[in-house]
């Protein structure tokens, strides 16, 4: 055979593969077993969400961001209110941003529990997502308990948060945090000890952090680096604060020290659910859990009862909704897999003009083609669990 | 922090001269509009200057303004993580004129631009591969244009007969209803129908 005879092979990955979590279409040209290029096609699950926004009043756009990284619900709706509240320039009264804080840490566990113990199933082991998922139910209960929702909460709202917690959940929650540590002890020896999960993931998808920047990584890739890059320390926001917790970072920035950084990440997640909880029970954390501007926060029932101006004011909220200042605003979170921002544009009225949601999903599974350049095939679904990919985020 | 955006829009005034149209601080943040055809030096200038180092690529997104003569922004986000300081870039262009693009800057910028293209089709230059990249293999037209229905043109559906996916005409039971809630009482410079009679 001439050597003009001799091309590189391509495959199709997807788009219905169990390791590409969710509906990607990888196309990869391999020499042999060797990746030479990835070209990943996105979209199948484009649900044009930022259309749609623009359609919508300010609240009724709320619940299409839990739809975005459907495994930490709360977290994108935190950025939204953000932007909103940034906007119409409203505080958010201090146990609205204790409840907020505790359960954005809440999505994170929902979140790295997921990617961490999917990655083991990625390269190999059944078990560890089926103890994975059995602490999710438990913290989907919690979701359940304080908005109605296992996974599509619409709890956050701009001003605060739509109900008040119970302080049976405040217990409840209290009792989860010492046996899920152990759980985390146990998936740590189960999964981040386990030699084949270093074998396989050790020195693979190791990226520097002049890339991470280049690319426009944010959350754990970018601390696998060796940075302690944390908007929730870097850039505060609602009441991280006065949160006592630590920034796991790792040295090689590669698949496995991802991996370590997300376990660790929930060891401190737990740090500061429990500071929440205790702050929550303190008298300086009781009061108003939503504004207590009636022109954006709706009346409570009660007043509603009695009062004719609540009633107009909840007829209006929930109708024409509140009118948000013209500007714009960039507001971003520290979600569990990186910045993830939201651009928002205002013209005055109560419809958002314009609204980008800038998830970082997108920007990770961009650099698949480079990271995965000159890995071995089975190297890909690797990687790709490494960057935590949540396809409602990037295909938007 | 206020003031040291300040200090930073100033020195990034001065030192890019013509090429910055427009600056604002506004909800601490720190918007600049340039030149359509500078932005590939002044993305450059911004990600190598020391006082700037803006290093980290946040966001590309379009939006459309289509009572504009050039009806397009297009919004760089960007961020120092050194300094702590982030910046919005924005360029406007229309529906003709190609954006310089930015890939040979940031790698990242390359499905940014493939984004912008595809929602609102803003074209950009020196691009590598401006394809589509959310929307449908074939689709045609740009959804996130302003004069785009919502409910899109299209639809598709199993024909079990030909054994595929058919597209046809979107047919809605029932027609698209955009409720408009905005107050004739307050808010918004509101013009209900025939108000136009009683001025004239």
């Amino acid at each position: 055979m001439g050597e003009h005879n001799i091309r590189n092979f391509t495959i199709n990955f997807g788009p219905q593969h169990p390791a590409a979590h969710g509906v990607l279409r990888l196309v990869l040209e391999l020499d042999g077993e060797v990746v030479e290029r990835v070209d990943p096609h996105i979209g199948l699950l484009h649900r044009g969400t930022e259309k749609l926004i623009e359609y919508k009043t300010y609240v009724q756009a709320n619940p299409y961001f839990d739809r975005l990284d459907y495994v930490a619900p709360m977290n994108q709706e935190h950025a939204y209110c953000l932007a909103i509240e940034k906007l119409l320039g409203i505080q958010v009264p201090r146990r609205a941003q204790l409840i907020r804080v505790l359960f954005s840490e809440i999505g994170r566990l929902l979140s790295h529990l997921l990617n961490v113990t999917t990655q083991a199933m990625d390269v190999g082991a059944l078990t560890p997502p089926l103890w994975g998922f059995e602490e999710r139910e438990k913290l989907m209960i919690f979701y359940e308990r304080i908005s109605g929702s296992r996974m599509h909460a619409n709890y956050f709202r701009p001003g605060g948060v739509n109900m008040d917690i119970q302080p049976e959940l405040i217990d409840d929650i209290e009792a989860f945090c010492d046996p899920f540590l152990q759980v985390l002890d146990d998936l740590d020896t189960l999964v981040i000890g386990n030699r084949i999960f270093k074998q396989r993931n050790v020195d693979i998808g190791t990226i520097t952090l002049d890339d991470c920047f280049r690319w426009g990584f944010s959350g754990p890739i970018v601390r696998s680096c060796g940075v302690a890059w944390d908007l929730r320390k870097s850039q505060p926001y609602e009441c991280y604060e006065e949160m006592e917790f630590d920034i796991p970072v790792g040295k090689n920035g590669d698949n496995y020290d991802r991996q370590v950084i997300r376990m660790e990440e929930m060891r401190q997640s737990v740090r500061i659910m429990r500071q929440c909880l205790d702050k929550l029970r303190a008298p300086d954390g009781q009061g108003p859990v939503t504004t207590l501007d009636g022109k954006v926060a709706p009346p409570s029932r009660k007043d509603m009862k009695r009062s004719m101006e609540a009633l107009i004011h909840h007829f209006k909220l929930y109708t024409e909704g509140f009118h948000v200042p013209a500007g714009e605003v960039y507001a971003c979170v520290e979600a569990p897999k990186g910045e993830f921002g939201v651009y928002l544009v205002s013209d005055g009225t109560n419809k958002p003009y314009r609204c980008k949601i800038r998830a970082p999903g997108f920007a990770h599974l961009q650099g698949m083609d480079f990271m995965c350049r000159g890995h071995m095939l089975a190297d890909v679904a690797g990687v790709l669990g490494s960057i935590d990919i949540v396809f409602g985020e990037v295909d938007r | 922090m206020s003031a040291e955006l300040q200090a930073l829009s100033d020195h990034i005034a001065s030192s890019l001269g013509a090429a910055v149209v427009d600056r604002a601080i506004a909800f601490d943040e720190l918007t600049i509009v340039v030149r359509r055809e500078d932005i590939v030096p002044v993305v450059t200038f911004l990600r190598d200057d020391s006082q700037c180092r803006f290093v980290c690529f946040i966001d590309i997104c379009g939006a459309d303004y289509p009572a504009r003569e050039e009806r397009f922004d297009v919004v760089y986000h960007f961020l120092a993580p050194h300094h702590n300081r982030r910046i919005r870039v924005k360029v406007m262009t229309d529906e003709a004129t190609p954006v310089p693009s930015l890939v040979g800057l940031f790698p990242a910028a390359n499905w940014y631009e493939r984004e912008a293209y595809d929602l609102y089709g803003i074209l950009f230059s020196g691009h590598p591969d401006l394809r589509r990249i959310l929307t449908d293999y074939g689709f045609e037209g740009h959804p996130l244009r302003k004069d785009f229905p919502m409910t899109g043109y299209v639809e598709v559906r199993y024909d079990d007969g030909q054994g595929r996916v058919v597209y046809e005409p979107v047919k809605l039971s029932q027609e698209f209803r955009n409720f408009d809630f905005l107050s004739p009482w307050e808010g918004t410079d509101y013009v209900l129908p025939g108000d136009e009679k009683a001025k004239a």
